[in-house]
């Protein structure tokens, strides 16, 4: 196709995972044990033939950085594609002018120069499957100024806090875009996913500069709703977005349904990450799995009941887990036992006999921390 | 090269005593351990000891092998200057198109392969063998012998020594005598068919061998006499560890198993020499509600919801609802379907064994091998 620019945002600055984000851009997040949450935009891309893909990274872009390399791994033509990461260092100083816009502004020459006629632009915190091809196609086809990818959700008072969401006309016209603050449940949470012709997201960042040096896209474009045509596109199919603890955690915790999992994961459309060539799990006698997504390389000699294991994580003896998000290298020392954990990579459990949270507030371990 | 040794690795054989898991591949290209294909060993190996240039000799069933080992980006064998290159045979200007017609004769048709590298040394492998080696500490103990031909042997029990071929050597270690298969065997040394020589020497005998019309073109048969005749150097290098032959299906099951009883020997857990292979994408391993697993080697993209006891389950292997799955092997993508149960059986890629069938048993001698769809109970 190569009709359209892939554009991947950070997450706003508004929003932090505590704890978490404080070693990686929510994009790095680990996700269902062997991913992380840029790999669902970039293979969605990547499957809808956007082979030139730009990734904006906001902070600590070492992890995404070797993530991502030069995207062989997502299947993007080695000598046609191109990966490129760019950086957003002149706002750093004050939080408030780390806005989407002012990433765009700075590397503005970089979006000029690309020869795509469309921009497709995603988050790198939402999980999603959606073919771009068919989203830019229908764009095309209604001749609208821009499409917002949108999701329709029955929950919006106590989750999707903070997210935008749009309401539309009748005719999908979109007439403003606005932030959820859980005052209805039925909301069309907006999916932070453009399509629009390159000189169009061109223009909107020149605007945004011109009005303001803290303006979002989403803002911009909500200011020109009544001028331009811009219109929702709903999706279906699984939706999750990383906002806080508690939620990376449900996202992580509901594809345990294996019919959603399986669902989000078809083989024609496959979610590409990078391999660390770990050797399969291994289970002793004495160690036992229910109810669980468990990555390579894992030692398994306690028990995991309802939880997402990632890569080369060791389960020692009579170690209980349930309802915990683990990930790579953890390890949960002898008769440990955790409930509504978040483990982050490299922690050991070693010397606390229990770690207990609630769904509604999850306990977090640091990376590298011994406990 | 970085130490100007290439490998040549010997991967045309059928492997026929692996009965249906080789009508459609190679043996070399055949599964092991949950997530490997065989060939995945001597080529990882390879790259661990800073070999950069390996050729791959196929010819039986070749196609998905050659595409296989082409991409050598797999094994990190893809920097400038190096690679994997398969070869099966070629027509040539001065010779007619013909199979290879013996291990001697592969490497004998590929010399103008060889020589555009202009090696020292030639590490020849076989593509059947189950082992970690470090092949840049063979190639020290080559050259501070002053060997012309070192050849890695394995002790085995005395009793087994009659199916091996066997290096009989000196006190000092070089290798006086060489028996394929010997009744009574001298010896307890296997040769582990790995074999490092200095090229010159290699090339020469080579060409000799081509024009000998009562040679089988063969290197144990061949090739090691002709060295022994003409006195030269040849060295036992001993090696310690997991080294197995998977041959046959029960030597192909019983190494799957090593991975639950023997785990520590052949060690895929260590990061410091990783085998690599395909990278598949897709779920992780998924345990279902009404799974029990007990003393396992599962990989990625399996679903499980049965019992699952002392077995070994490959990418994309499916064990229903209250199937039963003891001393097993399910290959890629095979289906216990839900209810049947599966005893001491090593089953084949896709294979889908019916709801409620009954295969294999715990009594039988050898591992049963279900090679084609079994119909359920109904």
């Amino acid at each position: 196709m190569a009709k359209a620019t892939g554009i991947i945002i950070s997450s706003a600055n508004n929003v932090r995972v505590e704890g978490m984000q404080d070693y990686r851009p929510m994009g790095a997040f680990s996700f269902l044990g062997r991913f992380r949450v840029i790999d669902f935009p970039i293979s969605n891309m990547s499957n809808s033939d956007i082979d030139h893909i730009q990734c904006y990274v906001r902070e600590n872009p070492r992890s995404l950085a070797e993530h991502i390399g030069n995207g062989s791994n997502y299947n993007i033509n080695s000598k046609k594609g191109k990966m490129q990461l760019l950086f957003a260092e002149n706002s750093a100083l004050n939080n408030i002018y780390n806005t989407d816009i002012s990433a765009f502004a700075e590397n503005l020459n970089v979006i000029e120069r690309s020869r795509q006629e469309y921009v497709v632009i995603a988050p790198s915190y939402m999980i999603y499957k959606q073919n771009y091809a068919t989203l830019l196609d229908e764009h095309i086809a209604t001749g609208a100024d821009v499409t917002l990818l949108y999701h329709k959700v029955n929950n919006a008072k106590d989750s999707f806090l903070n997210c935008d969401y749009i309401e539309m006309n009748k005719q999908k016209g979109v007439l403003a875009i606005k932030k959820n603050s859980g005052t209805a449940a039925n909301r069309d949470i907006f999916m932070d996913t453009y399509v629009m012709k390159k000189e169009i997201f061109v223009d909107m960042i020149k605007k945004a500069k011109k009005l303001s040096s803290v303006l979002t896209l989403a803002q911009i474009i909500n200011r020109e709703c009544e001028k331009l045509d811009i219109r929702g596109v709903a999706h279906r199919g699984f939706f999750a977005t990383v906002l806080d603890l508690k939620s990376y955690m449900d996202a992580n915790l509901s594809l345990l349904n294996y019919e959603e999992a399986t669902d989000l994961f078809k083989d024609e459309w496959p979610i590409y990450t990078a391999t660390t060539d770990a050797c399969p799990t291994q289970y002793f006698e004495g160690g036992s799995a229910k109810q669980a997504m468990i990555a390579n390389g894992c030692l398994i000699k306690g028990s995991v009941e309802n939880s997402v294991i990632g890569r080369g994580v060791t389960v020692e003896e009579g170690a209980v887990i349930k309802n915990c998000v683990v990930n790579a290298y953890a390890v949960i020392g002898k008769g440990v036992h955790i409930e509504n954990q978040i483990v982050d990579k490299w922690a050991q459990i070693k010397n606390v006999p229990e770690l207990i949270g609630t769904p509604e507030q999850p306990g977090y371990v640091r990376r590298d921390d011994i406990l | 090269m970085q130490n100007s040794m290439l490998a040549m690795i010997l991967a045309g054989g059928r492997g026929s005593r692996l009965k249906d898991l080789t009508n459609k591949v190679a043996k070399p290209a055949v599964s092991f351990g949950g997530k490997y294909r065989i060939v995945d060993f001597p080529l990882s190996n390879c790259a661990n000891s800073g070999i950069d240039v390996v050729g791959v000799l196929t010819q039986y069933e070749s196609v998905l092998l050659n595409s296989y080992v082409a991409a050598g980006r797999r094994w990190g064998l893809d920097s400038k200057d190096s690679g994997v290159f398969v070869l099966p045979p070629r027509e040539k200007a001065d010779a007619n198109l013909d199979v290879y017609r013996g291990t001697a004769d592969a490497i004998s048709q590929n010399i103008d392969f060889i020589d555009s590298y202009d090696p020292e040394y030639l590490l020849i492998l076989s593509g059947d063998h189950i082992y970690k080696m470090d092949y840049d500490k063979m190639l020290d103990f080559h050259k501070e012998h002053k060997a012309d031909a070192t050849i890695a042997v394995l002790p085995v029990p005395m009793k087994e020594a009659s199916r091996f071929g066997i290096m009989n050597t000196d006190e000092s270690g070089q290798i006086v005598e060489f028996e394929e298969k010997p009744a009574n065997p001298k010896s307890n040394l296997a040769s582990m068919g790995i074999y490092i020589f200095s090229w010159k020497l290699m090339r020469k005998t080579l060409l000799a061998d081509m024009k000998n019309p009562d040679s089988s073109h063969d290197f144990g048969k061949d090739i090691i006499p002709a060295y022994l005749n003409a006195g030269k150097a040849l060295w036992a290098y001993k090696f310690e560890g997991y080294w197995k032959d998977v041959g046959t299906i029960d030597s192909l099951w019983e190494a799957n198993m090593d991975l639950l009883y023997k785990r520590d020997e052949l060690n895929l857990y260590d990061p410091t020499w990783k085998i690599y292979t395909d990278d598949a994408s897709g779920l992780p391993q998924y345990v279902g509600e009404s799974a029990v697993i007990e003393n396992a080697y599962i990989t990625q993209g399996v679903e499980c919801n049965g019992e699952v006891k002392n077995s070994v389950l490959f990418t994309g292997a499916k064990v229903g609802t209250g199937a039963k799955v003891v001393d097993t092997v399910l290959m890629p993508n095979a289906v216990v379907e839900d209810g049947a149960v599966v005893t001491r059986a090593l089953v084949a890629d896709g294979v889908k064994i019916g709801k409620g069938a009954v295969v294999g048993s715990a009594d039988s001698e050898e591992i049963t091998l279900v090679a084609k769809n079994v119909k359920g109970a109904e």
